[in-house]
């Protein structure tokens, strides 16, 4: 940066009652810059100076900086009562102060955003979960509802929507569900060995992985999968369009956005989401067969007697019953965290995690209901 | 159309200056997406001091000439030079420093949503200066006085109205005194009295910092307001078909889609009745 010479600052008391202040060289944005304010308070003790006056006549070059700090000035001697005089700065410089110093509208009042201790922590975080359950609960009447106006033949939505939603949430998560539950075979056959061969039971590792598999880790592990895939994305779509206040033309055109947003998902997943889950059966026991196979030196013919002896009928329907309603909960987490976003930007994304954290809690607690009330009935 | 269209290189009416010190320098510019051409042979200067209106119907490329402007597309043909220098061609620290001189509010005016306004202005007062705290907090006080939000300070983008949010928009355009300002579309979605302030502070800021600036816009009442330069692009002929003061161009050019767009179309819906 080229410069003649320093910005310079000079300050005088040509009465005991006035201050002149001489700038001279470039006033530009730079660090260096002498301190204004800081010179005239140093100056000036308070209450004796009744008038500041500014002299620019060796002012060079000036910008933002200069009319910030004059502004400041300004202010401070408006506070004090002090009159000021720009009359001998530069007609922009005057006129940027001006225009600076003109009213603004002033920020409404806001509501105090203070800590609080881990107490109200605490108790804020347990009255959301509570909340958050009745949401879902809420949500799921109203779900409830649409769907006894498309059984009666009043809902409105398109084809096109359920049968790309099952596209896309269907057959599209294939490789991800069968690989994790080929995995998840595996390690259950894997830990059953090393404990069963103790026994020389080790033929009942294909109960294991089957009862395992079919009864819990298929319907569960596909869950949570989806509850990261679709819920988010569900989410996702759904938070944008209450950003671009889609879902407000949807209510005010008179279109219900339960029916023809919700409804859609909640039927293609309530199908998707066992078919989903048969298959992850399949490849989890799969899993736990060539871990058999490798390392207890068990023939696939044998699993296979051992494992149609092991699974009733009773444990897949169990199973499937199961991923229904995990599929109800990923649709109505995405969803209505998705229609709870509000206007901003960053809101979208808030609503993409919560939807995967509603859904992944909700999936466990009710797979847990799940296994009392199969307890209780004896299934 | 009733006649043949003219030469593409020949604009059908040219008022714009013979004087004047260039700043930006269209050159034959095409502009294009892939295979589709938006507008071909743009010829046009924009000087120091002017306030330069881009004109021209939704979808002729305005926007697109502006990333063209701003060096951020790169030219299908053709060239913009920037005092002189091609944009496109320079290297990127050379367009960094170019930039650096340059200010823009975009349509939203694309404040940084995770910031307050404090700190969106901040922002670039900090990446390219080395300015003590106080004075970046002074500036930040009078840009955003400037615009007038003083005492918003703390707010984010998303706690104010969208008004407001372009003027912080615009406040954060000027933080660092840019020499150059672009627009685009700054009065959509404004109220009229909230568009008449920003049509003077540009006003005030062109005639208090010496920018040049750069609007896109359709709003006839700015245009004729601040406009002391401009471009009217058309969306049939893919080119260039006016340049110069609007005033002038509403008054004295022939051109039908020039004159409909300028008038409002209030001549061509008189004629029908
Ligand atoms: N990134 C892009 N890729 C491809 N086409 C684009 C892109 N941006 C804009 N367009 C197209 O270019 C045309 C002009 O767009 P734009 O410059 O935004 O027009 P204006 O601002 O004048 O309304 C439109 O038809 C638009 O579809
Ligand atoms: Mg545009």
């Amino acid at each position: 940066m080229v410069t003649a010479a320093d910005a310079q600052l000079e300050i005088s008391r040509p009465t005991p009652e006035t201050l002149l202040i001489r700038l001279a060289g470039p006033w530009v944005l730079r660090r260096d810059l002498p301190d204004l304010i800081d010179a005239v308070e140093r100056h000036a003790p308070r209450g004796a100076v009744r008038r500041i006056a500014v002299d620019a006549t060796r002012l060079e070059t000036w910008d933002s900086m200069l009319i910030a700090e004059l502004r400041r000035l300004k202010t401070m001697c408006a506070a004090g009562g002090v009159e000021i005089d720009f009359a001998a700065l530069p007609d922009g410089a005057r006129r940027l102060i001006d225009l600076a110093t003109a009213t603004s509208e002033r920020p409404p009042q806001r509501r105090s955003q203070g800590r609080h201790g881990f107490r109200v922590a605490v108790g804020v975080e347990v009255i959301r979960a509570v909340r958050s359950v009745g949401d879902m609960v809420g949500f799921l009447g109203e779900t409830i509802q649409a769907l006894v106006a498309a059984v009666r033949g009043h809902a409105r939505f398109r084809w096109v929507d359920l049968l790309q939603v099952m596209q896309e949430h269907g057959p599209a998560a294939l490789p991800i569900v069968g690989l994790v539950n080929f995995l998840v075979g595996m390690i259950i056959a894997f830990i059953g060995a090393i404990q069963l061969e103790r026994f020389a039971a080790e033929i009942y590792v294909a109960n294991l992985v089957g009862v395992g598999v079919v009864r819990e880790m298929g319907p569960m592990m596909t869950a949570i999968i989806l509850a990261g895939r679709t819920s988010a994305a569900f989410a996702a779509q759904l938070g944008t369009m209450q950003v671009n206040e889609e879902i407000s033309a949807f209510r005010t055109m008179g279109i219900p956005p339960m029916q023809f947003l919700v409804l859609p998902r909640v039927i293609a997943l309530v199908l998707m989401v066992p078919l989903l889950t048969v298959y992850a059966d399949v490849i989890g026991i799969f899993g736990g067969a060539v871990v058999s196979l490798v390392k207890l030196h068990l023939s696939l013919t044998l699993f296979y007697q051992q494992l149609v002896g092991a699974l009733s009928m009773i444990d897949w329907i169990g199973g499937l019953i199961k991923a229904a309603v995990f599929g109800v909960i990923i649709v109505l987490s995405g969803c209505l965290r998705g229609m709870q976003a509000s206007r901003s930007a960053s809101a979208v994304g808030y609503a993409a995690t919560s939807a995967v954290v509603t859904g992944i809690v909700f999936i466990i607690a009710t797979d847990a209901v799940f296994t009392i009330i199969y307890i209780v009935l004896g299934i | 159309m009733q006649s043949a269209a003219p030469p593409n290189d020949s604009p059908i009416c040219d008022f714009a200056p013979r004087d004047g010190e260039a700043h930006i320098q269209v050159r034959g510019l095409t502009m294009a997406y892939g295979n589709f051409v938006l507008q071909r042979d743009l010829n046009f200067t924009i000087n120091r001091g002017d306030i330069f209106v881009i004109m021209g119907g939704s979808g002729s490329g305005k926007s697109t000439l502006l990333n063209h402007l701003l060096g951020l597309n790169p030219p299908a043909k053709g060239q913009v030079l920037f005092e002189g220098h091609s944009l496109w061609d320079a290297t990127p620290e050379e367009r960094d420093l170019i930039l650096r001189r340059v200010g823009v509010l975009y349509q939203s005016g694309a404040l940084w949503s995770s910031m307050t306004l404090e700190e969106n202005i901040a922002l670039p007062l900090g990446e390219y200066t080395n300015l003590s705290e106080r004075q970046i907090r002074e500036l930040v006080g009078f840009k955003l006085a400037l615009v007038g939000l003083s005492g918003f300070e703390d707010y984010f983008p998303s706690q104010i109205s969208g008004g407001m949010r372009k003027r912080a928009g615009l406040a954060r355009a000027m933080a660092l005194d840019p020499e150059i300002l672009f627009f685009d579309e700054p009065s959509a979605g404004l109220d009229p009295i909230t568009a008449k302030r920003l049509d003077d502070l540009i006003l005030d800021l062109r005639a208090t910092l010496g920018a040049t600036v750069v609007v896109v816009t359709h709003e006839l009442d700015s245009i004729f307001a601040i406009g002391t330069n401009s471009v009217f692009l058309d969306i049939e002929r893919r080119t260039q078909t006016a340049l110069g003061d609007p005033k002038r161009l509403r008054d004295e050019c022939p051109d039908p889609t020039v004159h409909s767009f300028l008038t409002r179309g209030r001549e061509t819906i008189e004629a029908a009745q």
